[in-house]
């Protein structure tokens, strides 16, 4: 637990980001800049179509930036004459889930290193399965993804990422589809896997409680065009379990942000109003 | 897959339609089916030592005209799942590739098999390579087109979670674009398959000196009806179990579908 990574330091520096620059332009990310401390649980809020996965894909390499530049352990990996290629140091966790059916829980596990040759099967299978059983998932890993429920399959993906032991970890909304209380069984598990290994992370959501119950940094993001409207240190201990969302700091925190998130959260809906009525 | 909810259903159904045929035909001689091999002299014809036209379970013709068949169809059968799967999958996996060959197979395709069957007696050598290049042809086209919509249907997701996870091209190749497009593979295999019987037995007519369905125009053409039924049964059973040994393999294949299927 005290051992902090040094590794996985992002910077997010003017990063711009503007869709069909010839015709009729959107404007999906302006002028961002964000420093990322290598280990640090990094959370993401905002309205809907706010730009927060763009700004996921800009680093993971699937999108690429219209201005500023992005560094990754102060390696210049993303900027507009620079496409970034997605890899392994920055994994991704998929809003609706990626792993391949056609697997079984234990291949989706291991694929990573052994996709790259980094590792022999058997040996990141045995990895796999302490992993696996550490957040609750033993003896599943000769079933397949098809028969996992949600959250099961959310822990298996976030298994699959870590063994790579990536720079950063990206996290696209991924608990959006759970219902409340596998929604916390879940976060819980991520943080012990956090607080195991400590590496930067990269969140997304809409969710202002489980941004404040995970981060470290709660950066809250504006309506179309997306800018910073405000970061926010959540100085709460860790190891955290849900009995800190009853607590005076912990509502302190999430009404601010819920303050600084509605007007814009109003915007958007009044924008999309006003989209539909043209 | 497609099972029959009641099996016992399912033979009711063959029970009435054989019922039918014997009403029709044998006892009451109804209109023209008259015409037709009665459903007692036909299944007499087939389970007889000694049949008056030559043809029943017990000549070595019968064996003959089913072996025939059933090696043209095997054989143009795996070309075409090997080539066609391959064709599709490379049309899938390269834009250059899919633009340069995808407008050729949609002028070729819909050309039906009967057309190619004077070219394949000219350019083939033989009497056996036509039948089997024709009964290739028809399968070859539904499995490429099969195959490329089966590349197409896989959701980008996961070639985004396999770029990030470190894949090689070869290794998003094996294990995101083959196994992700097999479950339109085996929809187009079983579309090939009865294509395959299909135009066999066109080209056994057109061109053939064995198998069944030269068989059934011989009978056809010597008054033999009862062995001309005998023949349709036959391939209406083959024809069957070749579908069913397509399904198979499919759910063997396919576990994870299956398993998923069958709900948790």
């Amino acid at each position: 637990m005290e051992a902090r990574t040094r590794s996985g330091s992002l910077s997010i520096r003017n990063v711009g980001k503007v869709y069909n620059p010839g015709g009729a332009k959107v404007v999906a990310l302006e002028d961002i800049s964000v420093e990322i401390r290598a280990g640090s649980f990094c959370v993401f809020v905002g309205p809907s179509g706010c730009g927060k996965t763009t700004l996921l894909n800009t680093v993971a390499g699937f999108d690429t930036v219209t201005a500023g530049e992005i560094y990754l352990d102060n390696v210049l990996l993303s900027a507009p004459e620079h496409a970034p290629q997605p890899g392994s140091d920055r994994i991704v966790v998929f809003q609706n889930g990626s792993l391949f059916p056609w697997k079984t829980v234990l291949w989706n596990a291991v694929c990573g290193p052994v996709q790259q040759g980094r590792m022999k099967y058997a040996e990141a299978a045995a990895h796999a399965r302490e992993l696996l059983a550490r957040v609750g998932l033993k003896g599943i890993e000769a079933q397949y993804p098809g028969e996992l429920s949600g959250g099961m399959k959310r822990r298996v993906e976030i298994v699959r990422a870590l063994i790579n032991e990536p720079k950063i970890l990206l996290l696209d909304e991924p608990f959006r589809a759970l219902d409340a209380l596998t929604k916390s069984v879940v976060q819980e598990y991520l943080l012990e896997l956090y607080d195991l290994v400590p590496r930067t992370v990269f969140f997304i959501t809409h969710d202002v409680e489980e941004a404040v119950f995970l981060a470290d940094t709660v950066i809250v993001m504006t309506t179309r065009p997306g800018r910073i409207l405000k970061i926010l240190n959540v100085d709460m201990e860790r190891p955290r379990t849900h009995r800190i969302l009853t607590s005076e700091r912990f509502l302190a925190i999430e009404n601010e942000i819920r303050a600084a998130i509605h007007d814009e959260a109003r915007k958007a809906f009044e924008a999309g109003e006003r989209e539909l009525a043209a | 897959m497609l099972r029959s909810p009641r099996p016992y259903l399912g033979f009711l159904g063959i029970g009435t339609f054989f019922l039918a045929w014997y009403v029709l035909v044998d006892a009451t001689h109804f209109w023209r089916f008259r015409e037709l091999p009665g459903f007692v002299s036909s299944v007499r014809e087939w389970v007889n030592p000694n049949p008056v036209y030559g043809i029943s379970l017990f000549t070595s013709d019968y064996y003959l005209h089913i072996w025939s068949s059933l090696y043209r169809v095997f054989g143009a059968f795996a070309v075409a799942t090997l080539l066609g799967t391959t064709i599709g999958i490379l049309m899938g996996w390269s834009r250059i590739f899919c633009g340069l060959t995808f407008p050729i197979l949609e002028l070729l395709r819909p050309i039906p098999i009967l057309a190619w069957i004077p070219l394949a007696i000219i350019l083939l050598p033989g009497r056996e390579l036509p039948i089997i290049g024709l009964t290739f042809l028809a399968a070859f086209f539904v499995t490429i087109l099969n195959t490329l919509l089966g590349v197409r249907s896989i959701d980008p997701v996961y070639f985004r979670a396999a770029r990030s996870l470190g894949f090689s091209e070869l290794g998003i190749l094996a294990h995101v674009i083959v196994p992700g497009a097999l479950p339109y593979i085996f929809v187009g295999l079983q579309i090939a398959m009865g294509a395959c019987w299909f135009s066999l037995v066109a080209a056994e007519i057109a061109s053939g000196q064995a198998g069944l369905g030269y068989e059934v125009w011989q009978a056809y053409y010597y008054v033999q009806f009862e062995t001309m039924v005998i023949i349709m049964a036959t391939l209406g059973f083959l024809g069957y179990v070749s579908s069913a040994l397509v399904r198979l393999v499919a759910r063997r294949l396919m576990r994870w579908r299956t398993r998923a299927l069958a709900g948790v």
